[in-house]
C-alpha cells in the first residue's frame, strides 16, 4: 500500500455563513487577504516537505473560484515539490483535461515535472466536479467524452517521438504535434482516473491500465464500485488489474488517545461542514444522467456527494471508513477492515488536513501515521506486473481464471 | 417521425390555410397552448420538435443552432411548401433568423418573439442572462413578468414530465452553451433576410431585454418592432390575447 498526504490548500477565513450563498464559483475574492494566503501556501507546501521526509507520497489537486482550494494551477505547487521533494511519489489529482482548452500543454508540463523529479510523477486526470464548469465555461453535456479525447492526446504525445503528427477529433485540432520533453518514465507515467458512481467509466480507466481513484465515498459504494469493475474486467475476459489500480481518499487523523483523534478529525470535518453552494451550481443541464437532473428540478434531488454524507453523523463516517481516525492501531485497524470490505486497493491516499487545522497538530498526525501505520500497511495490496491496457497485457499471457492471488489481504486479517 | 439529414423530426401538422412553421422555445410550452388551435383557424400549422426534443432524435452530426436551421429548411423543402410563414419563440427564434439568412426561397413573413441567436454588445456586456448561473426562482423572475403566470411549477411535474424538461435542458445546454446562445456570424447575416419581419417582445423580458429586441429588428430590414406590456420573455404565454393581436395585425 502506498500512502499519500493531501491538504486541499483551504481559505478558511471565512465570513458568517449566512453572508454569503457559496463558498464556490461567486465568493468575491475580497474575501481572501494576499497577506495571510501568502503564509498559507508557504504552510501547505511544507506540509508535503514534511510527507516527503517521512516516507508519505504528495497528492496535490485544483479547483477554481472557490475558497474550498487556493490550488488553481495544481502543476504549479507539483513542480515546486518536483523540485524540492527528494524521494516521494508526486501525484495530481488532476488535471482537468475535460475542461482545459489545450491539453497539449499539460502534457508538457507533466512532462517537465517528470523530469525534474527524474520520474515521480503520478499524473492523474478529472472529469471536474459541477462547480468547475462555470469558471471553464466548458459543456456540461460534453465533460465526459472530453476527457477521453484529451487523455487519447496527450498519451498519444508522449508517446510519439518520430516527429509531428495530426489530430482532428471532436473537440481539438492540432495538426502538428510533437512535445518536447518526453517524459522520464518510459513508456509514461502511470495514469489515474478519479470517478464517483460511472460503472462504466471506472471500468474503461481501469481496462486502459489508469488507477481509478474514489474520494469519501462509503465503504460499500466503494467495494460495489472496485468490485464491479473488478467483476467487469472478468466478464471481458482481461487480466485481473491488480489492487495498485485502485486507489482511496478518506479524512484522517492519527492521534496518541483516541480523545485527540476525535478532536482531530472535527477539523479536517472542515472539509465536509463548509461546503455551502447554490443548488444550481452543484446539477448543470447534461453534467449527470437525465433522470437524476429530472430529480433535481423536482427537487427530489440535492446534488453532491458531501451533502449527502454531511448530513450523516460522525459514526456514520467511521463506521464507513469515510473518516479514519484513532490511535495508531485503530487508524491500522480502520484501514485493514476497509481494504477487506472494499474488495481491495493499492494507494490510501489520507486527507490529514482541512480548515484552520494549524501546521504542528498537522504534522503530528502526519507522523505518528508516518511512524507507526504506514510501516504496517506495506505489504497490503498486490502490484500490477505490467503497464498499459489490460488488453495489451494479457496478449501472450494467461487470461484471468477469476479469483485473485491476494496473499496480503490474509495477512491483514 | 420524418427523416431529415441524419435527425428523426417529430412534426405536428394541424389546421387548413397558409402554412405556418411554428419554432418552439427552449421551453417548449407551445405544444401545450391555446395559441396553436387559434392558429390551426386560420393556418396549417407546421410544428417541429427540434432534435433531441420530444421524439426527435438528437444524432452526433447536430452540434449547434446553424446545424439545425439546415434541418428545417431541409423540411420546408420535403413538404414542398411555399410561402411559409415562420413564428419562432426564443431558441426557435434564433432557428427562424438562422433560417431566414440562409434562404427566404419558401418564407413570406418572419415572426420573431424574444428572439435569441445574436451578440450585440461589447466583449463585458452580458447581453443574454446567464440561466445556469441562477436557481429557478431567479429565472422565473427574468423569464415572467409575473411569475405566478408561469404555467409550469417544477416541484409538481410527473416524473415523466420532469424527465422530458431535463432532457429540453440537456439539449439546450448542449447546443447553445458556448458562444452564448449565440452564433457569433448571424449578426452579420441578418441583413440578408427579404421578407416583411415583425419583432414582438415582451417589455419586462429580463432574460434578454427589449432594447436587444430593438436591435434585432434594426439590423433586419424594414422589420417592425412589438413591445407587449405586462409580459416577459413568453409573451405569447402571459398575455395571449395582446400576442395574438400583435401577431394577426401583422399577418393580416
Amino acid at each position: 500500500m502506498e500512502c499519500y498526504h493531501f491538504t486541499e490548500f483551504p481559505w478558511p477565513h471565512l465570513p458568517p455563513e449566512d453572508q454569503y450563498t457559496s463558498m464556490r464559483v461567486n465568493l468575491p475574492s475580497r474575501v481572501y487577504d494576499p497577506r495571510i494566503g501568502a503564509d498559507l501556501y508557504n504552510m501547505y507546501l511544507d506540509q508535503h516537505m514534511v510527507a516527503d521526509e517521512l516516507g508519505l507520497h504528495c497528492m496535490v489537486n485544483e479547483h477554481h473560484q472557490t475558497a474550498t482550494c487556493l490550488n488553481p494551477a495544481a502543476p504549479l505547487s507539483l513542480a515546486i515539490l518536483a523540485r524540492q521533494t527528494k524521494k516521494a511519489r508526486l501525484c495530481i489529482l488532476g488535471n482537468p483535461a475535460a475542461n482545459l482548452l489545450d491539453p497539449i500543454r499539460c502534457a508538457e508540463e507533466m512532462a517537465m515535472i517528470d523530469n525534474i523529479s527524474y520520474g515521480r510523477l503520478e499524473c492523474g486526470f478529472v472529469r471536474g466536479v459541477p462547480y468547475e464548469l462555470f469558471a471553464s465555461n466548458a459543456n456540461p453535456t460534453e465533460t465526459s467524452e472530453r476527457l477521453w479525447e484529451s487523455v487519447e492526446l496527450i498519451i498519444k504525445a508522449w508517446t510519439s517521438h518520430d516527429g509531428p503528427f495530426n489530430y482532428e477529433g471532436k473537440w481539438l485540432h492540432k495538426r502538428q504535434v510533437n512535445v518536447w520533453p518526453r517524459p522520464y518514465q518510459q513508456p509514461y507515467p502511470r495514469v489515474w482516473m478519479t470517478g464517483g458512481s460511472d460503472l462504466d467509466h471506472a471500468t474503461r480507466a481501469v481496462q486502459a491500465g489508469f488507477t481509478f481513484a474514489m474520494f469519501l465515498t462509503p465503504a460499500d459504494k466503494l467495494a460495489e464500485m472496485f468490485n464491479g469493475v473488478r467483476d467487469n474486467c472478468r466478464k471481458a475476459r482481461l487480466p485481473a488489474p491488480a489492487d495498485d489500480q485502485f486507489a482511496f481518499m478518506p479524512l484522517v487523523f492519527t492521534g496518541e488517545t483516541e480523545e485527540e483523534a476525535r478532536k482531530g478529525i472535527e477539523q479536517v470535518f472542515w472539509y465536509v461542514t463548509h461546503n455551502k453552494a447554490e443548488a444550481q451550481f452543484r446539477a448543470p443541464p447534461g453534467y449527470v444522467q437525465t433522470h437524476l437532473y429530472a430529480n433535481f428540478l423536482t427537487g427530489k434531488f440535492s446534488g453532491g456527494r458531501t451533502d449527502a454524507i454531511r448530513r450523516q453523523g460522525m459514526e456514520y463516517f467511521r463506521d464507513n471508513h469515510v473518516a479514519i481516525y484513532g490511535t495508531p492501531d485503530q487508524v491500522y485497524e480502520q484501514i485493514a477492515s476497509l481494504y477487506r470490505r472494499s474488495g481491495g486497493f493499492g494507494h490510501f491516499i489520507a486527507m490529514q488536513h482541512s480548515g484552520s487545522m494549524d501546521f504542528r497538530t498537522t504534522v503530528k498526525s502526519m507522523t505518528l501515521f508516518a511512524k507507526e501505520v504506514m510501516p504496517r500497511l506495506k505489504d497490503l495490496g498486490t502490484k500490477s506486473d505490467g503497464f498499459g491496457p489490460l488488453a495489451e497485457r494479457a496478449k501472450g499471457k494467461k487470461v484471468a481464471a477469476g479469483a485473485k492471488a491476494r496473499p496480503a489481504a490474509q495477512a491483514a486479517e | 417521425m420524418v427523416a431529415l439529414q441524419e435527425a428523426k423530426i417529430e412534426v405536428e401538422r394541424r389546421g387548413r390555410g397558409k402554412p405556418l412553421l411554428l419554432l418552439q422555445g427552449e421551453d417548449a410550452y407551445e405544444a401545450t397552448l391555446p395559441l396553436l388551435d387559434t392558429l390551426a383557424k386560420r393556418y396549417e400549422v407546421i410544428m417541429p420538435w427540434p432534435p433531441g426534443f420530444g421524439r426527435s432524435t438528437l444524432p452526433e452530426s447536430v452540434r449547434n443552432i446553424d446545424d439545425v436551421s439546415y434541418i428545417y429548411l431541409d423540411l420546408l423543402d420535403k413538404y414542398d411548401l411555399k410561402n411559409v410563414t415562420v413564428l419562432g419563440f426564443s431558441l426557435g427564434g434564433w432557428i427562424a433568423a438562422e433560417m431566414a439568412t440562409k434562404s427566404c426561397t419558401r418564407l413570406s413573413r418572419l415572426v420573431l418573439v424574444d428572439a435569441l441567436g445574436v451578440k450585440f454588445g461589447g466583449k463585458f456586456d452580458r447581453d443574454i442572462e446567464d440561466i445556469y448561473f441562477h436557481g429557478f426562482d431567479k429565472v422565473k423572475a427574468l423569464k415572467f413578468s409575473d411569475p405566478a403566470r408561469d404555467p409550469r411549477v417544477l416541484t409538481e411535474l410527473s416524473d415523466t414530465e420532469a424527465l422530458s424538461v431535463a432532457r429540453h435542458r440537456e439539449v439546450t445546454a448542449k447546443l447553445c452553451w458556448q458562444p452564448y446562445f449565440h452564433n457569433p456570424s448571424l449578426k452579420y447575416r441578418l441583413g440578408r433576410i427579404d421578407v416583411p419581419t415583425l419583432v414582438i417582445w415582451g417589455a419586462n423580458d429580463g432574460f434578454v431585454k427589449p432594447a436587444y429586441g430593438r436591435a434585432y429588428a434594426r439590423r433586419i430590414r424594414g422589420a417592425r418592432f412589438n413591445t407587449i406590456p405586462k409580459a416577459g420573455h413568453l409573451p405569447h404565454v402571459e398575455q395571449p390575447e395582446a400576442f395574438l393581436r400583435a401577431l394577426q395585425g401583422f399577418l393580416r
